[in-house]
């Protein structure tokens, strides 16, 4: 039960990543040329509906399906991570045009090419996973 | 109805990544994607190769099914919700990307200049699609992140190291926009 809620959750994630475009290269590049609201629409009503949902849970300390108070663990206090990591992932978003939400996406679409961005990824995380120690954090 | 066919425009689709995100927090879980790459490389055996990938790949198993869930998704979007997909972008983005040789702009989804098999054929298109992969992942896991989880889940949370994260996903990305694209293509 809790895993077809839980694919549920996921079908209609993938499905408003790619209705609201947010998974099309040309969208990225056009937000990153400051052309459009679009991308900007959508992160930012996001954000500020997320940020007064957040409030409302913390503040009215509701409970999840299984009756657990709603915890939201903070991050990890840093910045070199946050900043150089970021600048890595921009820079990956930016030319492949997808992040990893909407690689999954892509993949059902049909746009079979994305697969190689896919392949990149997993060998990214590889290679972090095999460097982490050497990196700033 | 027929606006579902139609693109989504962004104060819909905003709201509903804001309720996906909330309807995983009911679930006691938490938006992230990249994170799914992590479990994969276990499920693979990293393991072995970095103790960064030895744990339960089990605990994980739910946003494996979301991630499934996003797949099919797509095919959804893409199939049966849609009539046109091509992407209405700015015609002064369109005109930028045809003089760098994207005659695809405002005409597809994804630019066929890239994401088609005749052009992973040649060599150049192979090379950019698997660069921005690697650092899509190592970044992301770099910064403990993604768009879902800092820009998304982080920021909703006031989270300074989230707005750290998205500081740099800008910055990377107008680098590579605005300095390496004109190198690239």
């Amino acid at each position: 039960m809790r895993s077809v809620v839980l694919l549920f959750i996921g079908i209609f994630f993938g499905i408003v990543m790619f209705k609201s475009e947010a998974a099309s290269w040309f969208r990225i590049y056009e937000m990153f040329q400051f052309q459009s609201f679009h991308m900007y629409g959508i992160i930012g009503s996001t954000v500020v509906l997320g940020i007064l949902g957040v409030y409302f849970i913390k503040r009215k300390r509701l409970k999840d399906a299984d009756g657990n108070p709603i915890t939201f663990t903070p991050k990890d206090k840093s910045f070199s991570r946050y900043m150089f990591g970021g600048i890595i992932f921009g820079l990956g978003w930016a030319l492949a045009g997808a992040c990893p939400g909407p690689i999954f996406t892509l993949v059902g679409a049909g746009f079979l090419p994305i697969l190689i961005v896919f392949a990149g990824a997993l060998l990214g995380t590889f290679f972090y996973g095999l460097l982490r120690k050497k990196l700033p954090h | 109805m027929e606006w579902i066919l139609e693109p989504w425009p962004w104060y819909v689709s905003g709201p509903l990544i804001a309720l996906t995100m909330f309807l995983l927090v009911f679930m006691g879980k938490q938006f992230g994607m990249s994170s799914n790459l992590s479990t994969m490389c276990t499920l693979c055996g990293a393991g072995s190769k970095a103790d960064f990938f030895d744990f339960d790949w089990k605990s994980q198993r739910w946003n494996l099914i979301v991630v499934v869930g996003a797949v099919i998704g797509g095919f959804m979007g893409a199939n049966l919700l849609s009539l046109d997909t091509s992407v209405a972008i700015n015609p002064d983005t369109v005109n930028i990307l045809e003089e760098m040789g994207f005659s695809s702009a405002g005409q597809a989804y994804l630019p066929t200049e890239l994401y088609s098999w005749e052009a992973v054929g040649g060599i150049k298109a192979l090379i950019i699609l698997l660069v921005g992969g690697i650092l899509i992942g190592f970044g992301a896991r770099y910064a403990g992140g993604c768009t879902s989880g800092h820009a998304i889940s982080g920021l909703s949370n006031l989270q300074l190291p989230s707005l750290i994260a998205v500081i740099g996903f800008f910055i990377g990305g107008l680098v590579m926009i605005h300095l390496l694209f004109p190198l690239i293509f």
